[in-house]
């Protein structure tokens, strides 16, 4: 175990410096830098001169990249040049509120699969199980700022029932306690259901199909026979075996759901990584693309091997 | 347990369906947009602005080259009158150059652009650069994915690192990268997408390389000293058409999808080249009042997905009917 931990820790730390390297190298392959941006004439070239050293622009690559990975190993993402402040201050804002966002979804993404799975195997073929097919096949099409502003048209607009953006209200913001976690659990309905609608059709069609193949298994015949009803036979004895790889699909979700929460924090305006990265791109800040790159990158692997473990707890023939 | 051999059915419904459509689109999409209307030109803005589908207007050129759009039209004497935003106005007779009554199936957007046009010029462009970023896609996996398959050890070793790392970044997020740090232009925006997407097929087709090249048929070819280029182009690839072809669909729906985001996040496809992403990204504001802006172009996207979803579907399908009935070995 302790042997497998550490391996997998290594290929993770590989795996992360290799998209760092990527990236980096991306970046540095971009023609022009910041100081471009700054185009009034008026700028003296010394001044120009002065904040291409002051940024570090002015050395060769290697040494950037030299320098720039020594920082980020000890965990300096250095300098965002649109905030003004720090990266990691920046992204460490942010990170909190998208786990929030993401966390959630993915919930409902599990919950709600699960449970249409459930409805399907009532009877299989039938219409209801075609109906969430094909529901579940349209589902995992839509893009996801499509279902963003259906939500928003629908459940803001025509029916004023939830707040169209931000994560507080200006009168919750400055209340504290219970008051203020409502506020926020007002504002996080749309968006959480936003990024779970589009991933629970990829649950329930994986489920159904692993559930369909379960049931027909020798241990729930002879669950039947021992007089187990179809239902229990199903929820109890069927459902954990089908959900097993379950948790290596969501685990290998991560990217997409990490993907999905950026254009939801952007059309909900929701103060989360997404939102970060966004405005990064917009006005072309490196060192917080980078950074921002790199920490989910990190929360991908991390992720991806806490789903590694939680299978070989979830199952005992798997020995790590 | 394999089950009992039958003979391959027809075409299952779903390929033909998703293919039908996808066919369809493409032609409504390359042809129709050579009739359709110019998708940037802007009429009248005033008077021609968010008009609900199924409009009709009047569109009027003057001889000072502006065009004016009206609901009505009539002839007095020496001079038209024409209602314009409710309001009777008047123009001389030789103001006039030519009068024509327009059909806006789809409306139009803010700026008084018809809504068809835009859908059909964007939906050439969108599908344009979901599979000219395909082809490019697949020419890399395919190319990367058979050196790690058929080189092994250190190429493979090397490579699929490699292509692990790129699969670990969010998607979106190197999109946004790349997006940020290139200038937007069409060629840079196939080429991003592609860059984001090859990793997949690297990886299929490796593992196919890797079960095929232990077969007979393989060792035979090199027995006869076929060379690795012949082996790859005339054994390796045909036989990985089959989950190939089933991955390509998925991914084009995929690739179609992340430049909607993209165009969307306004990081793609840039304005006034409309595209669907940016299409729902400019209209987006007005969804209280034409919510219809937004969601033509949105459903056209989750169609085409849908369509793609279907083909891959499909291909399995047929896959699976076609390989119990002609087993290959």
């Amino acid at each position: 175990m302790v042997r497998w931990l550490l391996r997998r820790l290594g290929a993770g730390l590989v795996l992360v410096w290799l998209v760092a390297t990527v990236t980096f190298a991306l970046v540095s392959a971009a023609p022009g830098d910041i100081t471009q941006r700054l185009n009034d004439p008026r700028i003296p070239p010394a001044a120009r001169q002065r904040w291409r050293r002051d940024f570090g622009l002015d050395r060769p690559w290697p040494v950037r990249y030299a320098v720039w990975l020594r920082d980020a190993a000890m965990g300096d993402l250095g300098y965002s040049w649109l905030n003004h402040r720090k990266v990691l201050t920046v992204l460490g804002e942010a990170v909190p509120n998208t786990l929030a966002l993401a966390g959630l979804g993915l919930l409902l993404e599990i919950g709600g699969g699960v449970a249409l799975a459930i409805v399907q195997l009532r009877r299989p073929h039938g219409k209801g199980d075609r109906l969430i097919t094909l529901a579940s096949l349209s589902a995992y099409a839509l893009p996801p700022f499509l279902v963003a502003l259906a939500l928003l048209y629908l459940f803001s607009f025509r029916l004023p029932l939830f707040p169209p953006s931000h994560m507080f209200s200006p009168a919750g913001e400055l209340q504290h306690g219970l008051p203020r976690l409502l506020d926020l659990a007002h504002h996080l309905i749309l968006p959480v259901i936003a990024i779970g609608i589009t991933g629970m059709g990829a649950v329930a069609r994986y489920l159904r199909g692993s559930l369909l193949d379960e049931r027909s298994q020798h241990y729930v015949l002879a669950a039947r026979a021992r007089g187990a009803s179809e239902r229990r036979a199903l929820l109890a004895h069927a459902l954990p075996n089908a959900l097993l790889p379950l948790i290596t699909m969501v685990g290998m979700s991560l990217p997409f759901l990490v993907s999905g929460s950026l254009v939801i924090e952007v059309v909900f305006s929701w103060p989360g990584m997404g939102q970060v990265m966004y405005n990064a791109a917009l006005g072309r800040d490196v060192p917080l693309l980078l950074g921002g790159t790199v920490l989910a990158t990190v929360a991908v692997v991390a992720g991806n091997l806490i789903a590694d473990i939680a299978y070989a707890i979830a199952d005992p023939r798997v020995r790590l | 347990m394999k089950p009992v051999a039958r003979p391959a059915g027809p075409l299952p419904v779903r390929l033909l369906l998703g293919s039908l459509f996808l066919a369809v689109l493409a032609v409504l999409c390359v042809v129709g947009s050579w009739f359709a209307a110019d998708p940037i030109e802007i009429l009248d803005p005033r008077a021609a602005s968010l008009l609900p589908p199924g409009s009709q207007r009047w569109v009027i050129a003057l001889t000072n080259g502006t065009t004016v759009v009206a609901e009505a039209v009539r002839r007095e004497e020496d001079h038209w009158v024409v209602l314009r935003r409710g309001n009777d106005e008047e123009l001389t007779a030789g103001e006039v150059t030519s009068l024509q009554l327009r059909n806006y199936w789809l409306g139009t957007d803010t700026l008084g652009r018809d809504v068809m046009a835009r859908l059909l010029h964007g939906g050439r462009v969108s599908l344009a650069v979901g599979s000219a970023s395909l082809i490019v896609a697949l020419i890399l996996g395919i190319g990367v994915g058979m050196a790690a398959g058929w080189r092994r050890g250190w190429t493979d070793t090397v490579l699929m690192r490699l292509v692990d790392g790129l699969m670990a970044i969010p998607m979106l997020f190197l999109l946004l990268l790349l997006a940020a740090v290139f200038r937007p232009s069409l060629p840079a925006l196939v080429a991003v997408l592609a860059f984001s997407s090859w990793m997949g097929v690297a990886r299929l087709v490796r593992g196919q390389v890797l079960s095929l090249r232990e077969r007979e048929f393989i060792l035979g070819a090199r027995a006869i000293g076929a060379s690795p280029w012949r082996i790859a182009v005339r054994h390796l690839l045909p036989n990985t058409m089959t989950p190939l072809s089933q991955d390509a669909a998925l991914r084009l729906g995929d690739l179609i999808l992340a430049e909607a985001s993209l165009s969307f996040l306004g990081l793609g496809v840039q304005p006034p080249v409309p595209s669907w992403g940016n299409m729902v990204a400019e209209s987006q504001t007005m969804l209280l009042d034409a919510w219809w802006l937004t969601f033509i172009p949105g459903a056209a996207v989750a169609l085409t997905v849908i369509a793609a979803a279907l083909v891959a579907d499909g291909i399995r399908e047929l896959a699976r009917t076609h390989e119990t009935a002609v087993p290959w070995t």
